[in-house]
């Protein structure tokens, strides 16, 4: 070791020095945690069927636009929401079958684009012109009313983040009762994405004396369209 | 932007501060209504007293594992985060992080910083160094960028313009921000807020975001918000930059599953805030947007003070929710300005005599009835009373009394004539033929009693020793002493 040392040699240094030799195991904890939400999802068991409706509840209660609809007529339904609210200008995945099934419903009036380009090459152009944002949530956690996305090459970070308006395709099937379950069937413990997300309504604060108020800095509006494909799963079980 | 210079504002300063609170309706208006509005949304998200006692025991018990392997914990979070391609770097105090930010900032040829919401940087004082050195540092945090306009700290930790009301912050931005009507209408307000910052996130060559659970085993980064600000930050700039105080780090992401719900729900009554950000590393190969560059600042500033004492390490636990300040009698009554210290309230009371030493903070842990509220909401059961009276005894102690973790500033409210009174009365009270000559003097006495007893007749009647003891009452009803 060098004379010198460095802070990141003191600052480890000084925590050994006071750090116990043997701290507790680990595993207690784990048992502890996964007692508990077993315990709670025991006490109030959420068949899939009636994820869907606390799915709804919780967004809607946190100001989200929720559609529960079938996988053939959302297209037709967002196309005509889309133009009752004045959109544009669209972003989204012209590569994935649910991408090409919107732009084929879509009325003329509406312009897709999708994210070709690195973000610097037209930032501001997405943050002035882009009225809306399309993706489609890895998977949903029904008691919070929460969407999991994970962004990717095709639908980047700010397409759920930038628009004035966010719209997310999230499939019944996918629903998990809490986080807890999320993380553990999604196995998030091997390996993260280098940005995953989880959006719980749409952007608000309560930073003016406590008056809530929506569309703070992130979008304004969060539609969400609950893809019924439950027939289609055996028993409807994640 | 025109924002009013920061005013700087001491610890030191407590007494006549709060006095100045006190003395302003207004404020404790503002305070009452905020604190009690608080109070009642944590209330409503837990309904069930044995759910809520489980989860603090587990988050007790995760935050006091993590503590006990912390140095492990961060050299894996290091090599983790180091293997995604973020940059780690260690501080041991706030010139040091300081420097370090301004360095990556130098090396990328960037001035223009939007900031999320981060405490370690409050507690830094970063915006000031960076704009002394030609660089401009803009709060995206609606609160923060509220109080930054007008040149004041977030006054609490969780909502940092809880002290303005509407007209205030109406006043502001019609007052700072280019074309903004008077209007006290919160949405439109929110609206103003939202335009006059849009544009610096697109323009901004650095995102800098606090932390506020890392976990070890997946190196991920979790961030908790709700307006958004906070992902533009760590999205859209080229260079995002993290600082986190050296504790928040866990074992396991699962572990932070039951700290995010004590956390949303005890700090502003949510079950969920609306963004959970979980960052684990820059852009990679073939995305087409998040920063190129990923930083994380490792901040001590004081913590491995706290960190060496068994008892004074429970500090470390917090999760920074503000309830123990939203529960708190004497922070409800003067606000948070009043402390002069980044983190007021209780776990300011018990944090800063670290980060700043118990000379310029040894009036803070005396502002406090030790009700217990504090300790009583706390999600990690931080026992916060039990800590007050540690850190009293601390300023209290003879500056050259050895001890095994002497604190920065030991004795700073040491008193040779008070420790003598308290060796008196101690002496008087442990055998029982001094006790009974100290009662007999006292009663007999009693006229020489002070008229003036420091603190106490400010507001009160002076104390005199009664004329007959509590004992000779006794034996002269016949019972026995």
């Amino acid at each position: 070791m060098s004379a010198i040392l460095t802070a990141r040699e003191r600052m480890l240094g000084r925590l050994r020095a006071a750090a116990p030799a043997a701290p507790e195991a680990v595993g207690a904890i784990d048992t502890a945690i996964d007692q508990h939400y077993l315990a709670r999802r025991a006490a109030a068991p959420l068949p899939a069927r009636d994820r869907i409706a606390a799915m709804q509840a919780a967004l809607r209660a946190s100001h989200a636009e929720v559609y529960c609809i079938s996988s053939e007529a959302w297209p037709a339904l967002l196309a005509q929401r889309l133009g009752e609210h004045g959109v544009r200008r669209l972003l989204l995945d012209t590569g994935s079958a649910e991408g090409q099934a919107l732009r084929a419903a879509l009325p003329a009036e509406v312009e897709t684009l999708s994210f070709a380009r690195p973000l610097a090459q037209w930032k501001s152009e997405l943050f002035d012109t882009v009225d809306a944002g399309f993706t489609i949530a890895r998977s949903g956690i029904a008691a919070t009313g929460t969407l999991v996305i994970a962004p990717d090459a095709a639908t980047p970070r700010t397409v759920s983040l930038a628009p004035p308006l966010h719209i997310c395709l999230v499939s019944a099937s996918t629903l998990h009762m809490d986080l807890h379950a999320a993380a553990r069937a999604e196995r998030w413990a091997d390996g993260m994405p280098a940005n995953l997300v989880l959006v719980s309504g749409p952007s608000k604060t309560s930073d003016i004396q406590q008056t809530l108020a929506y569309g703070a800095h992130g979008p304004r509006w969060l539609w969400v369209l609950i893809i019924d494909d439950l027939s289609a799963h055996e028993g409807g079980q994640p | 932007m025109n924002a009013k210079p920061l005013q700087f504002v001491k610890p030191a300063d407590f007494h006549a501060r709060a006095r100045a609170a006190l003395d302003d309706p207004k404020l404790r208006q503002s305070f009452r209504g905020a604190m009690d509005f608080l109070q009642d949304k944590r209330k409503t998200q837990f309904p069930d007293g044995d759910e809520l006692e489980r989860l603090r025991d587990i988050g007790e018990a995760v935050r006091r594992h993590a503590l006990a392997r912390l140095p492990d914990l961060l050299v894996q979070l290091e090599d983790k985060l180091t293997a995604a391609g973020v940059q780690v770097h260690w501080a041991e105090d706030g010139e040091q992080a300081n420097a370090i930010i301004h360095a990556i900032a130098e090396r990328n040829r960037a001035t223009r910083f939007i900031k999320g919401k981060s405490m370690a940087s409050e507690e830094i004082e970063l915006n000031h160094y960076l704009e002394a050195r030609g660089m401009t540092c803009l709060e995206s945090d609606m609160g923060e960028y509220i109080v930054q306009l007008a040149g004041e700290k977030p006054s609490h930790i969780v909502m940092p313009a809880i002290h303005k009301t509407k007209a205030d912050i109406a006043g502001l931005f019609a007052e700072h921000i280019p074309d903004a009507p008077y209007t006290e209408d919160v949405d439109s307000l929110i609206q103003t807020g939202r335009r006059a910052l849009r544009q610096a996130f697109v323009d901004a060559d650095i995102g800098l975001s606090g932390v506020n659970f890392a976990a070890a085993d997946t190196g991920t980064l979790w961030l908790v918000e709700n307006e958004g600000n906070g992902r533009l930050t760590t999205s859209v700039p080229d260079v995002h930059i993290a600082i986190m105080g050296m504790e928040k780090v866990v074992a396991k992401l699962e572990h932070i599953v039951p700290l995010t719900s004590l956390l949303t729900r005890s700090a502003t009554g949510q079950a969920i805030t609306t963004y959970f950000n979980l960052i684990s590393g820059p852009r990679r190969a073939g995305e087409k947007d998040g920063p190129r560059e990923v930083h994380l600042v490792l901040l001590d500033n004081g913590r491995s003070q706290a960190y060496a004492d068994e008892q004074l390490r429970a500090t470390l636990q917090c999760i920074r929710c503000g309830a123990c300040m939203n529960h708190c009698p004497v922070y409800t009554r003067i606000g948070g300005h009043a402390y002069g210290t980044t983190y007021p309230g209780p776990i300011g009371k018990i944090i800063s005599p670290h980060l700043l030493g118990l000379a310029a903070t040894a009036d803070l842990a005396t502002a406090s009835s030790l009700c217990g509220a504090c300790g009583e909401v706390c999600p990690v059961r931080i026992p916060i009373p039990q800590l007050l009276v540690r850190l009293r005894t601390e300023a209290n102690r003879n500056p050259n009394e050895e001890v095994s973790h002497p604190l920065r500033g030991q004795g700073a409210k040491f008193s040779r004539g008070e420790s003598l009174i308290w060796r008196f009365w101690s002496g008087a009270f442990a055998r029982p033929a001094s006790y009974r000559l100290f009662r007999w003097a006292a009663t007999r006495l009693r006229m020489l009693t002070p008229r003036a007893q420091l603190g106490w007749t400010q507001h009160r009647k002076p104390l005199t020793p009664a004329p007959r003891s509590l004992a000779d009452l006794l034996n002269a009803r016949g019972q026995e002493e």
